[in-house]
């Protein structure tokens, strides 16, 4: 019999060991990103922020989506969840936002370096297949319990679709504009910055959906190593066999996801017509 | 002086390029290169210069190398062996800056799928080439105005290109790339993507673009009667050779292989031949003041023609000459010709094409005189034969005195 189990776990504490001085300083960077985008979250009052969502959902999107936000913010807020719901966009927001961060670029490297593409591919394919809940591990090695170790299990989680959708996005550019831009004395960052990434905009926002959406996917999973939100109650009615709390999580991420959804789909859903 | 100068210039696609070329030196075909190495060879030694000034078209059936050979001029594909040379800089050893400055400011390309940002309006793309090199917003804005108007594209600054027509797109193409007032412009079959009516109309705008602009055009196209309309010269190409290099009139005159003829054949060459091509340069002639009515008809007897041009002494064209006039004087006792000459006669000149020449032809099968426009001497004949010849495009072989009278009929 083979195990390859001991060797990775080796692996992990020769990490925690050599380079628990980047983990703090990770922690640091992850945890005030996350907390100060719940104080954002947090400070206003409720019907503030409801508001500002659905003004934001009426120009983005239609009128349905509008009715939905307010009516669904509210019976949040009459719950009782406000708070933990605040805690979990928050958190979600911050993860995507770390992994578009770091996956947009890697997608770029890969669209335009074949080489990169081969390694990068079957990675992706690794984290997507792998089931959530082994990041939990890691990230509780590295970064004990809270929201820490929450946001990087679900960075690992959502950065997928970032990196897969924009390398989709700049390889679809059309090869005689790219041609035509190359012909005119472009640079690679010109041609970047001036052509790929804005042809490749809608299917890069795509990503950006998806990559939420996979965020959202993690909040219960996140809320077993105390990342707290939504998640906790779904969990605390399943544990304690509770399904009315249960359920009333359940429907809180439910009406979250879908607000996120559709209002992210309206940005990437603007497309651009490519001339073939 | 030449502008452009290409040297013995190799493109091979494939991996084993250092294989396929010793192949190629040893005189191995493209097809056999293909099955020993894989490599296609897509540009075979082409070696040629281009004035400054010239349109030069390079024709040639799809696949026969065109896009390849001028993408090499800007090095957009790289070139396996050979040199690229512009105003004696040797582009293929230019390293990425300068090849970029090359780029930007001498050479500037047009496509056949126009290569537009789509998300950019007509004004921002004409612009494009210049916010590359980072000119000013308001300075390139200015200069592209002028180009769009330069392609009558006024009015369509603020549109999306995607919603434009295939003709008005192509302008765009074609004012981004005069925008950057390029030495040299590259055209990659810049009007095979259009219709038949709006093509004809972009090539007339080139032609009178030109007159002004005097650029070095290098333009792809698979349509030989583009390639005429257009060039000055005309490369042919073939499986990646440049088989033959000549004005029109060189290449339907003088085909240089049996596939050049076979192109040729199908094209209407009254436009194209010119009486240069056509004419008999030392016809017969009765010099006034020399040949008196006798030596005339001397002249006439001996040559078998009832109608001589008449020239002075210095070779100046005066008219013709027929035989029942000369009789005619000659009962009068007239000992000079000159009551005989018919001035009142149509004349061209060597540049004429055959189709400005056919009104000249007349019943009496007299021959149409091509003089120099400047001294007036008259510099040769052309038989109406060939003229009739050249616009039905039949072969001596099959053409009886019978058809030619057919012919005639048919013309007058
Ligand atoms: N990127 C490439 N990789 C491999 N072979 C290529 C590549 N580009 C062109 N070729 C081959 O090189 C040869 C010349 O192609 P090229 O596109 O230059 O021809 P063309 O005369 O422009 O034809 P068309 O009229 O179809 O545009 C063809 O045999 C083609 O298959
Ligand atoms: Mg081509």
């Amino acid at each position: 019999m083979i195990h390859i189990g001991p060797y990775i776990e080796q692996f992990i504490n020769w990490l925690t060991l050599h380079f628990a001085g980047l983990f703090d300083a990770i922690k640091i960077v992850v945890e005030s990103i996350v907390n100060g985008v719940e104080w954002v979250f947090m400070f206003p009052p409720f019907y503030v922020i409801i508001l500002l969502i659905a003004f934001l959902a009426w120009k983005r999107t239609g009128l349905g989506v509008t009715i939905l936000t307010l009516l669904g913010l509210t019976l949040i807020w009459a719950m009782g969840y406000w708070a933990q719901t605040m805690a979990t966009l928050a958190l979600i927001l911050s993860s995507a936002f770390i992994a578009l961060l770091l996956g947009i670029p890697v997608g770029i490297w890969a669209a335009k370096n074949p080489m990169a593409k081969k390694i990068i591919r079957p990675i992706l394919d690794f984290m997507q297949t792998m089931p959530a809940f082994v990041y939990l591990i890691p990230a509780v090695l590295f970064f004990g319990l809270g929201k820490v170790p929450g946001a990087f299990a679900t960075i690992i989680f959502a950065m997928p679709p970032a990196v897969r959708l924009t390398t989709l996005g700049i390889s679809q550019v059309p090869e005689d504009i790219v041609e035509a831009t190359r012909s005119f004395g472009a640079t690679s960052r010109q041609l970047l910055f001036k052509v790929e990434l804005p042809l490749a905009l809608p299917t890069i926002l795509a990503g950006v959906n998806q990559t939420i959406m996979m965020a959202l996917s993690m909040v219960v999973i996140s809320a077993m190593i105390a990342a707290g939100g939504l998640g906790e109650v779904v969990l605390k009615g399943i544990t304690q066999l509770k399904i009315g709390i249960g359920f009333e999580g359940g429907i809180s991420v439910v009406i979250l996801a879908i607000i996120l959804d559709r209002i992210t789909q309206s940005f990437g859903s603007k497309k651009v017509k490519i001339s073939d | 002086m030449s502008i452009l100068k290409i040297e013995d210039l190799t493109l091979i696609f494939g991996k084993e390029k250092e294989e396929a070329l010793s192949l190629l030196k040893k005189g191995s075909t493209k097809a056999e290169i293909l099955k020993e190495t894989g490599c296609t060879v897509a540009v075979k030694n082409a070696a040629f210069e281009i004035e400054k000034g010239e349109f030069f078209v390079i024709m040639g059936l799809s696949g026969s190398g065109k896009s390849s050979l001028l993408r090499c001029l800007n090095r957009l594909i790289e070139p396996t062996s050979g040199n690229v040379i512009l105003n004696e800089v040797n582009i293929t050893s230019l390293g990425d800056k300068e090849l970029q400055d090359v780029r930007r400011k001498e050479m500037a390309m047009v496509f056949q799928k126009f290569g537009l940002l789509p998300h950019r309006t007509v004004l921002e793309n004409v612009a494009f080439g210049l916010e590359l090199q980072d000119i000013p917003e308001k300075e390139r804005e200015e200069k592209a105005k002028k180009v769009i108007e330069l392609v009558s594209l006024q009015g369509y600054e603020n549109q999306p290109t995607a919603a434009l027509s295939g003709g008005m797109q192509q302008r765009v193409g074609l004012a981004r790339a005069l925008a950057n007032e390029p030495e040299i412009l590259l055209m990659d079959e810049a009007f095979s993507a259009l219709d038949p009516l709006i093509r004809t109309q972009m090539q007339d705008e080139l032609i009178d673009l030109q007159k002004t602009m005097h650029k070095t055009i290098v333009f792809i196209t698979h349509d030989l009667d583009e390639a005429i309309r257009l060039g000055d010269r005309i490369a042919i190409m073939k499986d990646g050779e440049i088989i033959q290099i000549g004005t029109p009139e060189e290449i339907l005159t003088n085909p240089a292989t049996d596939y050049v003829s076979s192109f040729v054949e199908k094209v209407d060459r009254k436009s194209i031949i010119t009486a240069a091509s056509l004419m008999f340069e030392k016809p017969t002639v009765a010099i006034f003041r020399k040949d008196g009515v006798e030596g005339t008809l001397r002249k006439m007897r001996s040559s078998g023609l009832t109608a001589l041009p008449a020239v002075s002494t210095d070779k100046e064209f005066l008219g013709f000459v027929y035989l029942k006039d000369i009789l005619e004087i000659k009962a009068k006792g007239h000992h000079t010709i000159e009551a005989a000459i018919i001035s009142d006669i149509p004349v061209a000149y060597p540049e004429t094409t055959v189709e400005t020449m056919l009104p000249f032809i007349a019943e009496n099968g007299r021959a149409v005189p091509i003089i120099d426009k400047d001294t007036r001497k008259l510099l040769g004949i052309v038989a109406q034969t060939s003229l009739l010849i050249e616009t039905t495009g039949a072969s001596w072989e099959n053409i009886t005195g019978n058809s030619i009278d057919n012919l005639q009929n048919e013309i007058l």
